[in-house]
């Protein structure tokens, strides 16, 4: 909730700064200069400023809610209790005056192993304890056990800091939370602050430092790049196969009625199955090895492919092939001339369809059964809780497929400039 | 104007039996999936000397498109034949071209290669290809654009883009379907003088059709207008105003004396083609 609310003050309170305080004074381009830019979609431009502050805003606010080394420290959110606290409980037991003594916790940060400090034992029956507890742990402070009259004999705690406590209840001390189990014994549970516990979300440098270090030394047998290469060269491999069968396969359906009534039913059926649902009949037939999911990626881009192709065929106006015949065109040189280049616009957006689709497939299927990539190199750092190269895997996963895309649009651009002109 | 390459033609071929265009008896009927049927034509009959400018006037639904895809070879008629310079035409072919409203020149290509597209697909010597092609430009004025995309190209840019793809090739027949009818009216007016031109130095035979009555009278040698269900002929003129139009502008040629009275006499025609057709229409609901 309050990581939400930090969110949106800083998106509401960006959102003034910059438009109506840096940028009001800015340049007047034409489209600046139109009043209806509401509903108008080509007024409608992404600010580049938002774009920069967002980013960072995510990286800030991990930083804050992870402590982060990267920011200056008035930046953290409060983080998880850290030292040493002390609380008093009193004992009561039969036939005695309450006696008060004193806890003192030792919390610690997980990694570093502490133990707990030698205390005074103090007057009357209940003596003085220590214990040491990690960060974001908590502890059983069986109170009783060096007290010259324990449980057994009857004695109970009946107040923490001086306030009254039952079992069940729970006391804010120094430092922390006490509270009394069902069995009377006090648990000690120190404050956790607004900071994520690295276990769930390790700090940006935590990340990149395991990056480095898996980029060195690799992971589970297979360096980082090998990891991402395998992947890669499954995807690459799976679309290429697919595109290769797929296209010839949609110009064929677009061009011949019976082809058309042959491969419709099959192709309409395929479509809408996703590849994911495919993962474990592949698996059945063709094992977890390269073959598996190569197979698989083939037929993830293979329909796309083949109605990327068709659409592109039935696309072509008529009027450029009437055109083509009565100037003296062969079919194969309308095909060539004609129906191909009209059909590569088409076919471009299927590819990055396919392509987007075949990166997806492809870390869904090593996250199920894989030696090497990147999708079982994030399920298996999981398994052993390495959160850091989850997040890591992740943001990776993310990149790539975003650098296919941006290496598809610039393909596209540089090689069909007359999509959208026709 | 005689094409480098090419034959030049002197538009006396009128007496020749052998040339010309001869549409016989042309009659298309579209059965309909519920067993009706739609009489596009009736009974077209039509003799086009080389070199005569027919111009093609029409309600909407009087067959005069489907008329020019059957001429151009893209629909085979139901009965009847066309015949063309002695022989029979049986579907699409280089020696009739063809100017469509737009979207017919390929984005792919630049406009010199658009020109082109007909020498390449015959394989013809790039010398020769290249000398018709930059005659060509020269023409309709785009030597400035030659290497451009066509999609750069204004609408009327295009379409002389359009007619210099079609004579590159040197057709006998050009089919115009509406050529300038999405045009602006400045560059519509410009682009009929250049119609007008190209006609009258190359000699060849051309087939326009249009939507307006006063782009027919001018450019249409010989003009018919059509009436629908079933498509026929209704009426048939032969125009001096062509001829008039190929030295003088053609907004002088509209003040000649029988310009007007043959205006509004077609408009009324077509006027009173539409409203049968509404009326018809009326009764049905």
């Amino acid at each position: 909730m309050i990581p939400l609310l930090i969110y949106i003050v800083i998106f509401a309170a960006a959102f003034f700064i910059v438009t109506k305080v840096v940028q009001g004074a800015g340049t007047k381009d034409y489209t600046s200069l139109k009043t209806v830019t509401f509903g108008d979609e080509s007024a409608v431009r992404p600010n580049r400023a938002a774009g920069i502050i967002s980013i960072l805003t995510i990286f800030l606010m991990w930083g804050i809610f992870t402590g982060s080394n990267l920011l200056p420290g008035f930046l953290h959110a409060p983080g998880p209790f850290e030292g040493t606290t002390t609380f008093t409980y009193t004992a009561q037991a039969e036939g005695q005056a309450p006696d008060d003594a004193t806890v003192t916790v030792i919390v610690h940060p997980r990694e570093i192993d502490t133990d707990a400090p030698e205390v005074e034992p103090g007057d009357g029956f209940a003596k003085n304890d220590s214990i040491a507890i990690a960060q974001w742990r908590s502890g059983l402070v069986s109170v009783d056990r060096n007290d010259e009259i324990t449980k057994k004999d009857g004695a109970r705690v009946i107040a923490i800091d001086g306030q009254k406590i039952a079992p069940g209840e729970t006391v804010e001390v120094d430092g922390g939370a006490v509270t009394l189990s069902d069995k009377g014994t006090p648990n000690f549970t120190p404050e956790k602050g607004w900071q994520m516990e690295p276990l769930y979300l390790p700090a940006p440098e935590a990340v990149w430092s395991r990056t480095l270090e898996i980029m060195s030394d690799g992971f589970r047998n297979f360096t980082l790049v090998e990891h991402l290469g395998y992947s890669l060269f499954r995807v690459v491999a799976g679309f290429l196969l697919g595109a290769l069968v797929g296209i010839p396969l949609g110009y064929a359906m677009g061009l011949s009625d019976w082809f058309r009534g042959w491969f419709d039913p099959i192709v309409e059926f395929m479509r809408p199955v996703p590849p994911l649902a495919l993962i474990p009949l592949v698996i059945i037939w063709a094992g977890i090895g390269e073959e598996g999911k190569i197979i698989l990626l083939f037929l993830a881009a293979l329909w796309i492919m083949a109605i990327a192709a068709r659409a592109g065929v039935s696309g072509v106006n008529i009027s450029k092939v009437h055109a083509a015949y009565s100037l003296g065109a062969s079919k194969w040189q309308i095909m060539r001339y004609v129906i191909v280049p009209n059909s590569l616009p088409e076919i471009f957006t299927g590819a990055r369809v396919a392509m987007g689709v075949c990166w997806g497939t492809v870390v869904a299927a090593e996250l199920v059964a894989a030696e090497q990539g990147a999708g079982m190199m994030i399920m298996t750092a999981s398994k052993f809780q390495n959160t850091d190269i989850v997040i890591m895997g992740i943001i990776l996963i993310g990149v790539i497929g975003f650098g296919i895309d941006m290496l598809m649009r610039w393909a596209e651009r540089i090689l069909v400039p007359w999509k959208g002109k026709g | 104007m005689s094409l480098p390459g090419q034959t030049p033609d002197t538009g006396e071929h009128g007496g020749d039996k052998m040339t010309g265009l001869s549409i016989n008896n042309l009659s298309m009927r579209f059965d309909l999936p519920n067993g009706d049927h739609v009489q596009a034509l009736q009974d077209v009959s039509l003799d086009l000397k080389a070199g005569e400018l027919l111009s093609v006037l029409g309600p909407s639904g009087c067959g005069k498109t489907t008329l020019l895809n059957i001429v151009a070879g893209f629909l085979a008629p139901t009965s009847g034949e066309l015949i063309l310079n002695g022989h029979k035409v049986t579907g699409p072919d280089a020696e009739r071209g063809m100017v469509f409203q737009q979207g017919a020149l390929f984005e792919w290509m630049s406009v010199r290669e658009n020109v082109g597209f007909g020498p390449s697909m015959k394989g013809t010597p790039k010398v020769d290809k290249d000398k018709t092609v930059n005659h060509l430009l020269d023409v309709v004025g785009l030597q400035d654009f030659k290497e451009k995309a066509v999609y750069e190209l204004s609408g009327g840019m295009q379409q002389r883009v359009a007619l210099a793809r079609c004579l590159a090739n040197d057709p006998d027949v050009i089919l115009m379907d509406e050529p300038l009818g999405a045009l602006d009216a400045l560059t519509r007016e410009k682009m009929q003088s250049l119609v007008l031109k190209l006609w009258k130095e190359t000699g060849k035979t051309i087939i326009l059709i249009t939507h307006s009555v006063e782009e027919a009278l001018l450019l249409g040698e010989r003009l018919i207008v059509m009436a629908p269900r079933p498509g026929r002929i209704h009426k048939e003129y032969r125009l001096p105003f062509a001829d008039l139009g190929v030295d003088a502008d053609l907004r002088e040629v509209k003040k000649h004396p029988e310009f007007g009275p043959r205006r509004e006499e077609i408009l009324n025609m077509i006027w009173d083609m539409e409203e049968e057709i509404m009326g018809g229409k009326e009764d049905v609901a």
